[in-house]
């Protein structure tokens, strides 16, 4: 009786079912971040796009108007018409391209090494991440005052060894001697590309790991029994397990490093043939003061990255364990 | 001897611990060369680039962390300022994301909505996005909203922008830890008459701890070490600026680079001390978020 009577009562006061207080719930406690990122990342993205349609300066800033707006395309003429359009995008794609493979090698290598226990490797295994977590300007001065053609403890050593002292985060070219050709070599570059290779292969080294310690034993133990070697073994059955790993980290890596723009600004400010696109915007707000062309060049970022994050996931992605 | 044989000896053996040796200098080098420096005089490391021993002496009276650590108006660099300030907006983005992002995690795991979908994928999205096509418009909005004038609101600023980057991470790593466990618990305390809210807090919450503080930590750690939106909003403030800001400053040619080195070494500190702590925790972050670095 009771139970009835109180289902015409909640009839006659229409009350909410469960799942529909289940939805207001979560609408309720997923208010705050949708908000954050509406107001703070989408609203900022579109209102980016309008501002790269826009001449302004830095010190105008405050006669901005989204009313009396007067669309142009100058920005974007500008910016990829500038001189040294071509060696920007060659350069942000080198170091991308490289900054991913490098990292990733190095933490296979690390993780390979580290697969099988050997006294201290909860240790080893630690320092390892250092690279990875202490922040990035500590990161680069350090790297820097290694390599400073002053007093770099790199530098002391290499001209023991008879080597000249070379300033690695300023010269643009060293000549290399091989094979008796000299071959002008892009020094800070590569010393920015190593650096990432340094900085960034925990990441990779950790994934890798897991994954190694993930392989079951019998596979090796069939294969050893089959008389393969060690590093038959590491080429025919470890290396084929990893593709899955190794796609989503190509994937990370190249994202995050085409986004960089801390360290190549800290390790050279973008001098010496080592300026990457983000690097220039921050050149285009500050250095010239034109906030239209900044938002125009990193229009033009993001729509690189995502052309080249599509021919990724057509062409080069794997998803699943053939 | 065999193949086998020779490969183990000279690959599995001799070249495996060159390569342990070889990477483990690499990685704590480095900092050990960061500590010597800001050890050492500058006058002396000029002299003897190569010494690899500290000056006992600064090591003892830690003169050169005492210059760093001044206050500017004493001929010092003024680091407490940026400590602090570097603590206050890492530990408030810290905990309003966590606060946030735990029951927001819940909700997108446990309950039903329409648009769920949406927002789970939105926000993966929202990770892909450079920072530096926001700074752009965020410092035009900022400048005009006046969040760039006096010190508390650029740090407040700074932390509702840190905020729009760590709360989608947060989420998403509580996302795929409270995936794993098991509904039944929860669903025992409804039956029992728990609310959502209390089942959240009572059962969920308990059973995650160890994945709430890997994400707190990370989250902390990516304040902490964040350098463009700081440089975009604090720089003409000398008083707002985080430590990052305040080593990068050090690097002129005014200031000798062992104080360079004695900031670094400061702002590293913390990392590596919560990092000995708390490894497990860390570890387990670094690969469930697949965090951005």
């Amino acid at each position: 009786m009771s139970l009835f009577s109180r289902g015409i009562n909640s009839s006659a006061t229409p009350r909410l079912t469960l799942a529909q207080q289940e939805e207001r719930l979560a609408y309720r406690l997923l208010a705050v971040p949708v908000t954050v990122v509406v107001l703070l990342v989408i609203l900022p993205l579109l209102w980016n796009i309008f501002l790269s349609f826009q001449e302004l300066r830095l010190i105008e800033l405050q006669k901005l108007s989204l009313w009396a707006a007067e669309f142009t395309t100058r920005n974007y003429e500008k910016v990829v018409g500038a001189r040294g359009f071509i060696t920007l995008l060659r350069t942000t794609l080198i170091y991308s391209l490289f900054g991913t493979i490098l990292p990733l090698l190095l933490g296979l290598t690390a993780a390979v090494l580290a697969r099988d226990a050997f006294p201290g490797r909860g240790v080893f295994r630690s320092i390892l991440l250092f690279p990875y977590i202490a922040p990035i300007v500590a990161t680069v001065f350090v790297w820097r005052m290694m390599f400073n053609a002053q007093f770099g403890i790199v530098n002391e050593w290499a001209s023991m060894l008879g080597y000249p002292r070379l300033s690695y985060f300023s010269q643009r070219y060293v000549d290399l001697h091989l094979f008796g050709t000299t071959l002008k070599w892009p020094l800070a570059l590569s010393m920015v590309i190593i650096f990432s290779g340094w900085r960034y292969f925990p990441f990779s080294f950790l994934f890798y790991l897991a994954r190694l310690q993930a392989l079951p034993e019998d596979l090796y133990e069939a294969a050893k029994v089959d008389g393969a070697t060690l590093t038959q073994r590491f080429w025919y059955i470890t290396l084929p397990q990893l593709r899955v790993v190794t796609a989503t980290l190509v994937l990370l890596r190249f994202i995050w490093t085409f986004n960089k723009f801390d360290d190549v600004f800290l390790l050279t400010g973008g001098a010496a043939g080592t300026e990457v696109i983000t690097v220039k915007i921050y050149d285009w707000l500050f250095g010239r003061a034109d906030v239209g062309a900044a938002a125009a060049l990193s229009i033009v970022l993001a729509i690189i990255l995502a052309v080249l994050l599509f021919i990724y996931f057509r062409y080069f992605f794997v998803e699943e364990e053939v | 001897m065999s193949r086998e044989n020779i490969e183990q000896f000279w690959i599995g053996g001799v070249l495996r611990w060159i390569g342990i040796v070889l990477f483990f200098l690499a990685c704590a080098f480095p900092f050990y060369y960061m500590l010597l420096l800001s050890f050492r005089s500058i006058q002396s490391v000029l002299v003897e680039p190569a010494n690899l021993i500290p000056d006992w002496e600064l090591v003892r009276t830690l003169q050169t962390y005492k210059e760093v650590l001044k206050p500017v108006d004493q001929g010092g660099q003024g680091f407490v300022v940026f400590i602090r300030n570097s603590l206050g907006v890492s530990l408030v983005t810290t905990a309003i994301t966590l606060w946030v992002s735990i029951s927001a995690a819940y909700a997108a795991t446990r309950l039903d909505f329409r648009g769920k979908n949406l927002v789970n994928w939105g926000l993966l999205l929202v990770y892909m996005i450079p920072a530096i096509v926001l700074a752009i418009p965020l410092f035009v909005l900022y400048s005009k909203l006046g969040l760039r004038s006096d010190v508390p609101r650029r740090l407040l600023g700074l932390i509702v922008v840190y905020l729009s980057s760590t709360l989608p991470v947060a989420l998403y790593m509580l996302r795929s830890y409270f995936q794993t466990i098991p509904v039944e618990l929860e669903e025992a305390a409804l039956i029992d008459g728990c609310t959502r809210l209390e089942a959240l807090r009572k059962i969920v919450i308990p059973l995650s701890l160890p994945a709430i503080a890997s994400t707190g930590l990370y989250v902390f750690m990516i304040a902490w070490n964040e350098f463009l939106y700081a440089l975009l909003f604090l720089l003409e403030e000398r008083n707002a600026w985080t430590l990052p800001l305040g080593v990068k400053q050090l690097d002129t040619q005014e200031v000798p680079k062992t104080m360079l080195m004695a900031g670094s070494v400061i702002i590293t500190i913390p990392v590596i001390v919560l990092f000995t702590f708390f490894e497990r925790f860390i570890t387990g972050g670094l690969t469930a978020g697949g965090v951005k670095g």
